[in-house]
């Protein structure tokens, strides 16, 4: 029997009352007063995250560069020290291992977030990969707490309790400091749509960070968010999710992450199919999807065109920003093209959908 | 809180009985658990339905849920507001987010469901 994991802030979703379900081997929040209510308060005020179940891989030594170069498709070589790099990490046929943030402390030291159900598995297949560098690999994510504040006044209320001048770090940067007065690694990182951060924290620190967040965010109503709206959230500003959008069967070039492949930097795993696939054309794109019948398109359902299956489902919602039933959709090529109509098998019965663009929200 | 003129089932819906007529709805627990609900279908009116058999679905953010029949019989009376305003399921689910209301062939499914004392036991236990 597996066991199911707790992060060291279990005990705060107890007592707010969180419903809690299992999320990948790991017992987490869902919601505490209700998905589209957190949704709403994460896009016009902050939120705060329990997202301590992420993985957190340690990469050192002479050269961890040229390792994690071989390791994922972006190309690491020109980022700054103190600059987070996303990127999925791919198998030789091109399909997905993960996705994930490489943040870079200098060449010689990377620190690799990883997406918790995928953290065992991850780190198996980068322990793997080390053989022909010189650099030690570690499953660091035990010595982590990580809370995400994210929403428009996440800087505002963070800085009340921090001695870094958040001002300073850009998206998609970080730095070290003391965040109520305890020791902290800072990002301007999220999985939202919004400005926000994730702090780092030893696991015996987190609870209290977690309680003076909330109680410093108070005069502006920062509440804890769950699993369920971060999932409408990143799903609105079209964010991929492994074992949705993102899988081993699926390439990043399919999912319309070919921004985050660099075919012209030096070897890496997977080039040669994803170039292939890149010279032939991918034979499925992901789409954005807005309902035109009654229902809600869930993840996997299958897609059809005149009776004839063309793809499916990757993620599907009630969008509460656009009050809209939405979705996201893996299709064949030639159908991929906007305005075309599709049918949504809900249940067996077809409901009509149409091809919109899939960045469904954009922060203003 | 659950009204005590009402049965109830274990999959958390209810029927009230007007004549031979029973209106279906889902519990306050059900809704509870649910979560927001965003989108409910219903069958039309005129339409028939089978005792312990879906006739519908009410969808949360997350999660689809069938509904099922307490009693079979035809559709006379089909709640169009819920299809407009889903959250009444939430906000008001033994008043104004009631589902359908059919004309039972039989009554006597009824018998086999809880009253709300029992339902509350029921519930309590599930708890566990």
């Amino acid at each position: 029997m597996i066991e199911t994991k707790r992060t060291p802030l279990y005990e705060e979703h107890l007592a707010a009352k969180a419903k809690l379900i299992d999320f990948g081997g790991w017992e987490m929040p869902v919601q505490y007063v209700g998905v589209i209510d957190e949704h709403h308060a994460v896009r016009t005020k902050a939120g705060l995250f329990d997202v301590s179940h992420m993985g957190e891989v340690d990469v050192r030594g002479k050269e961890a560069l040229a390792y994690v170069q071989k390791l994922i498709t972006n190309d690491v070589s020109k980022l700054q020290d103190g600059k987070i790099l996303y990127s999925p990490m791919c198998y030789p046929n091109g399909g997905i291992v993960d996705d994930l943030l490489v943040y870079c402390y200098n060449r010689e030291h990377f620190f690799i977030v990883v997406n918790a159900s995928n953290t065992d598995k991850d780190y198996e297949w980068m322990v793997e990969q080390t053989k022909e560098y010189d650099v030690v690999v570690e499953n660091v994510s035990d010595q982590y707490a990580q809370l995400a504040l994210q929403g428009p006044l996440a800087e505002t209320i963070l800085q009340r309790i921090t001695n870094v001048n958040l001002a300073q770090i850009k998206y998609y940067g970080f730095t070290h400091g003391d965040v109520n007065g305890v020791p902290c690694l800072i990002s301007r990182t999220g999985y939202t749509g919004e400005d926000g951060f994730e702090i780092y924290v030893s696991p015996e620190l987190g609870r209290g960070l977690w309680q003076k967040i909330l109680e410093i965010g108070a005069p502006e109503g920062v509440q804890p968010i769950g699993l369920g709206a971060r999932d409408t959230l990143r799903f609105e500003a079209r964010l991929p999710l492994y074992g949705n959008e993102l899988g081993a069967e699926i390439s990043p070039l399919e999912a319309g992450l070919g921004v985050f492949v660099k075919l012209d930097k030096a070897d890496f795993i997977g080039r040669d199919a994803l170039l292939a696939q890149k010279e032939q054309g991918v034979s499925r794109k992901l789409v954005g999807l807005e309902m035109i019948g009654r229902g809600i398109a869930r993840s996997h359902y299958p897609l059809q065109k005149n009776g004839e299956e063309i793809g499916f489902v990757t993620s599907g919602s009630f969008s509460p920003t656009l009050n809209k039933n939405i979705a996201l959709g893996l299709v064949h090529s030639d159908l991929a093209v906007q305005g075309e109509i599709l049918d949504v098998m809900i249940r067996g019965k077809a409901v009509q959908a149409k091809i919109i663009p899939s960045l469904f929200y954009k922060r203003g | 809180m659950n009204p005590v003129e009402l049965s109830y089932s274990k999959d958390h819906e209810y029927a009230k009985v007007e004549g031979n007529v029973v209106e279906f709805g889902i519990t306050d627990h059900a809704q509870e658990s649910l979560g927001d609900v965003v989108f409910v279908e219903l069958p039309d009116v005129g339409a028939t339905v089978t005792a312990g058999k879906s006739y519908g679905t009410v969808e949360s953010v997350k999660a689809v849920s069938d509904i099922l029949a307490s009693v079979s019989g035809k559709v006379v009376e089909v709640n169009t507001l819920v299809l407009d305003t889903p959250e009444l399921l939430n906000s008001d689910p033994y008043g104004e987010g009631w589902l359908i209301k059919v004309e039972a062939e039989d009554l006597s499914p009824l018998k086999s469901m809880m009253t709300a004392e029992e339902y509350e036991a029921f519930l309590a236990e599930e708890e566990h």
